[in-house]
């Protein structure tokens, strides 16, 4: 007999805007909920080796979801007939239909790069309802660092380049195997899914900088963690990002890039652990 | 530290070593400049080999795409484990160490290569 890990995986179909979408999602641990929210074109199985921490799982209910179009969950029946494109404003809500449909009570919600970015939105917007968030490589305007003709090139809807394109992001010293694993999430994209996530990630869809100041960081605090390597949301953007919301804690992340979570998650949990150690202490439990 | 330019003369056998590099770029043949300060180097590229390094004075010769630096910004870049913004021709190209230009095309269309190529500059890949 081979133990398996404490990982376990479900499906759930919720609706949004009058259309049901199947999506898959796994969790592991039980306490506070902590939603857990991929990248650009990538899967839930960012958040494994979260999963696999009893120091996190003893105390928190890590709970990460794929978005439709991407890992196991579906696209919308009628997708053939259609271009992805993610809005903020769907973002938003199938994130908050996941949350009501599971009954999670003020969870805290943690996404990455443009998870990052919807935290801070959801802080603004749902932060009533949330026990906190917390942005890895997130900022609240979008700064690209590629033309934006890119996006229409043919090699972009392929999951081997958009590997390629990310693959800089990582942190140099991040083990090769959890390198290539998180890039092969990349290698896993459907095509026109990374694009679709682009059309959120690199638009006035995803621009926030007016709003951030509205932030009640008493009711739902935030923390914005960075890597030192990662060049698409920078430690000065994310210095940046927190100087426009009153209260919001900073971290910048050494010897990490833009994906710390699956890139170098010994590295990261040393960062983690004291930040979700404050979200409980505010919770009260 | 290794000497960039030097390295650079071995990079066939080095990237040849690689049979898994090699097949990945199986389908990549162009040539590319890597300009080091002021010594341009083109790169030729055959089936994902390279297949020669020359240094110039080229007279108007003709080449895809090319990356620029300086002797310095290529130094760091060839370390085991460069400094922020030095680590990836992207990351030097928006902090303004490297400038990338030409046949962009190219580049995209075979961007793991030419990256897993240069990657063979590093200290640890000989």
């Amino acid at each position: 007999m081979i133990e398996p890990e404490p990982i376990v995986g479900r499906y759930l179909t919720v609706p949004v805007d009058g259309r049901d979408y199947r999506l898959y999602f796994e969790e592991a641990g039980r306490g506070c909920p902590l939603v857990c929210l991929h990248t650009a074109g990538a899967h839930s199985g960012q958040f494994r080796h979260l999963m696999c921490d009893e120091t996190v799982t003893d105390r928190f209910r890590v709970i990460a979801f794929d978005m439709p179009w991407h890992g196991k969950s579906l696209p919308p029946a009628g997708w053939q007939d259609e271009e992805y494109r993610l809005t903020g404003r769907f973002y938003i809500d199938i994130i908050m239909t996941f949350i009501e449909a599971l009954g999670l009570e003020r969870p805290v919600v943690m996404g990455c790069s443009m998870g990052g970015r919807v935290v801070i939105r959801l802080a603004r917007v749902c932060g009533d309802r949330l026990g906190g968030v917390i942005g890895l490589e997130g900022t609240d305007t979008p700064e690209p660092w590629y033309d934006s003709s890119w996006t229409g090139h043919p090699q972009f809807d392929t999951g081997e380049f958009c590997s390629a394109l990310v693959s800089g992001l990582c942190a140099p010293h991040s083990p090769d195997e959890f390198r290539w694993e998180t890039l092969w999430h990349y290698h896993q994209g459907a095509g026109g899914v990374f694009r679709g996530d682009m059309h959120f990630f690199r638009t006035a869809d995803s621009e926030f900088v007016g709003d951030s100041g509205a932030i009640d960081t008493a009711a739902c605090p935030v923390w914005l963690m960075t890597g030192e390597y990662d060049y698409s949301c920078t430690p000065e953007a994310t210095l940046r990002t927190a100087a426009r919301i009153p209260g919001a804690g900073t971290v910048i992340m050494e010897r990490l890039g833009h994906f710390p979570m699956s890139e170098n998650p010994a590295q990261f949990r040393g960062y983690l652990l004291p930040v979700l150690e404050r979200l409980l202490e505010g919770r009260g439990t | 530290m290794n000497d960039v330019a030097q390295v650079l003369a071995g990079l066939g056998s080095r990237v040849g070593s690689r049979p898994g590099l090699v097949h990945a770029g199986r389908r990549a043949s162009f040539t590319f400049l890597l300009e080091i300060g002021e010594r341009p180097f083109l790169v030729e590229l055959d089936r994902g080999r390279v297949a020669a390094v020359e240094e110039g004075p080229f007279v108007m010769r003709s080449w895809s795409f090319a990356l620029r630096a300086s002797a310095g910004t290529w130094q760091k870049f060839a370390c085991r484990y460069p400094e922020p913004g030095f680590h990836d021709i992207f990351a030097m190209n928006r902090f303004g160490h490297c400038r990338i230009e030409g046949d962009i095309d190219v580049l995209l269309a075979h961007l793991g290569h030419v990256k897993a190529v240069l990657s063979c500059l590093r200290d640890d890949a000989s």
